[in-house]
């Protein structure tokens, strides 16, 4: 696993988990706050929801992400926005290059076709848990549910257009390759480590990531991610007026 | 791209509307209906999202519709599907040749981001959207507006992981339709947007028209 630096970026550790292939994640990452995943073994797949934790109407918004910065996947430089135009998270490192916010999640009907049935009763705690249900069950503890699912970001995958619009699935990530988040508002982060449903592996084994949480500086003016568009730099003048 | 042409006689429709540009729309579309939107002067956006007519949480996801057909752009064939894994419609004919559904609905906050602070106060589709439900859907709310289709929009997306607002590949009088599989409700911005080229810098009116099984 790298080592965590010594910049600025890094400060006082906030939470250090290990979560292991199947498992579920949700916290209210402050306001800048790093959160950093690491992909430990490499293959791991992580889907994420993202809202605004004062107010949860406000949540990750795939289209607006996308088009503000013309890219169709996320990397260092990009920004998540949500619906109501503000930053909730920049992505400050990036190991990895690519990660998917556009083929969604797995849910336990397409678990079953994909893998089979991996039953509780059969397999106690190392049942197959399907990306949707652990969405619902993390989205239940904030008192959000169904209405709330939106398209989700999946770190460490890559999934590839090309020019006709077919779709590919590219092996991605790598043994220790990390991709790291600043903040910029308190953001409820909803976590799932299950497999994407184009991974064409037919073995449910889905593997571990760590989730590292530490606090951190606020975006300077010169910021990489609030500077690399005029958009995320507007971006950015919404959100601090917000908190203004 | 290829293109299908529908044998339905518009004279026959059960159901038919012009919604003017900058409009909201929202309707009950019966399985084995269909629904033909017809994009009557060229090159207009028109946002829409379906739901199941009973349990609205079961709504029209992009990101499933795209990831099961393998493809990013819809056409004749697409089958959209629901966030509970149903299949809401198919796409029976087409003469564009492709539709987005990743570059979501213009909305009041993502115009100042994409276009200038100032831009607050242009109309656009969520507000459109917002109003529809509030008065005709209720109780739905901005929970309930996922990701949306854009009919007759052009969003290249490039290997290299880039995407791009292009000029429409739509005309005059082109259209798509759509077969439902189930009782759906078909909500609909005729988009207003200005600030790029998805409606030619001149929203315009869209023809919907229904046909019974």
């Amino acid at each position: 696993m790298p080592t965590e630096g010594t910049n600025e970026a890094d400060g006082r550790l906030v939470v250090s988990e290990t979560l292991g292939g199947g498992r579920m994640w949700s916290r209210i990452v402050r306001r800048n706050e790093r959160l950093r995943l690491t992909d430990i073994e490499g293959g791991a797949a992580v889907a994420a929801l993202f809202f605004n934790a004062k107010d949860p109407l406000e949540r990750y918004n795939m289209p607006d992400t996308l088009k503000a910065q013309h890219v169709a996947r996320l990397t260092a430089g990009n920004v998540l926005f949500s619906d109501m135009g503000r930053v909730l998270f920049s992505v400050v490192r990036d190991e990895v290059g690519w990660h998917d916010t556009i083929t969604g999640h797995l849910t336990a009907a397409s678990s079953v076709k994909k893998f089979g049935v991996g039953s509780y009763q059969a397999l106690r705690n190392e049942f197959f848990r399907n990306t949707r249900d652990n969405f619902l069950i993390e989205l239940g503890k904030h008192g959000l549910g169904k209405r709330d699912l939106h398209a989700n970001v999946n770190f460490f995958v890559k999934v590839v257009a090309q020019l006709d619009g077919a779709l590919s699935f590219v092996p991605n990530g790598g043994a220790g390759k990390a991709i790291e988040l600043r903040a910029e508002m308190d953001v409820l982060t909803v976590l799932s480590v299950t497999p994407h449903p184009l991974d064409p592996a037919t073995r449910y084994a889905p593997k571990s990531v760590t989730v590292v949480v530490r606090s951190g500086a606020a975006a300077p003016g010169d910021d990489p991610c609030r500077c690399s568009c005029p958009e995320n730099q507007r971006g950015f003048t919404l959100t601090e007026a917000y908190f203004a | 791209m290829a293109l299908k042409e529908s044998r339905l006689d518009p004279a026959r429709a059960s159901f038919d509307r012009v919604v003017e540009s900058g409009c909201g729309f929202s309707h009950d579309v019966l399985r084995g209906q269909t629904l033909r939107i017809v994009d009557l002067e060229g090159n207009q956006a028109v946002d829409t999202l379906f739901y199941d007519r009973l349990e609205r949480t079961n709504r029209y996801s992009a990101v499933d519709t795209i990831r099961e057909q393998g493809n990013v752009y819809l056409t004749t064939g697409t089958r959209l599907f629901s966030t509970e894994g149903d299949v809401l419609l198919t796409i029976v004919a087409d003469t564009c040749g492709r539709h987005d559904t990743l570059g979501g609905a213009c909305a009041a906050e993502s115009n100042q981001v994409r276009y200038a602070i100032e831009k607050k106060f242009m109309h656009n589709c969520r507000d459109t959207f917002l109003l529809e439900i509030a008065e005709h859907l209720a109780p739905m709310t901005k929970r309930d507006i996922p990701a949306n289709i854009n009919f007759f929009m052009n969003v290249p997306l490039t290997p290299e992981g880039g995407l791009m607002f292009d000029d429409g590949v739509s005309a005059p009088g082109r259209y798509v339709e759509l077969l439902a599989e189930r009782d759906v409700t078909v909500l609909i911005s005729n988009c207003p947007q200005l600030n790029n080229p998805c409606n030619a810098y001149n929203p315009t009116p869209v023809r919907i028209l229904v046909w019974d099984a």
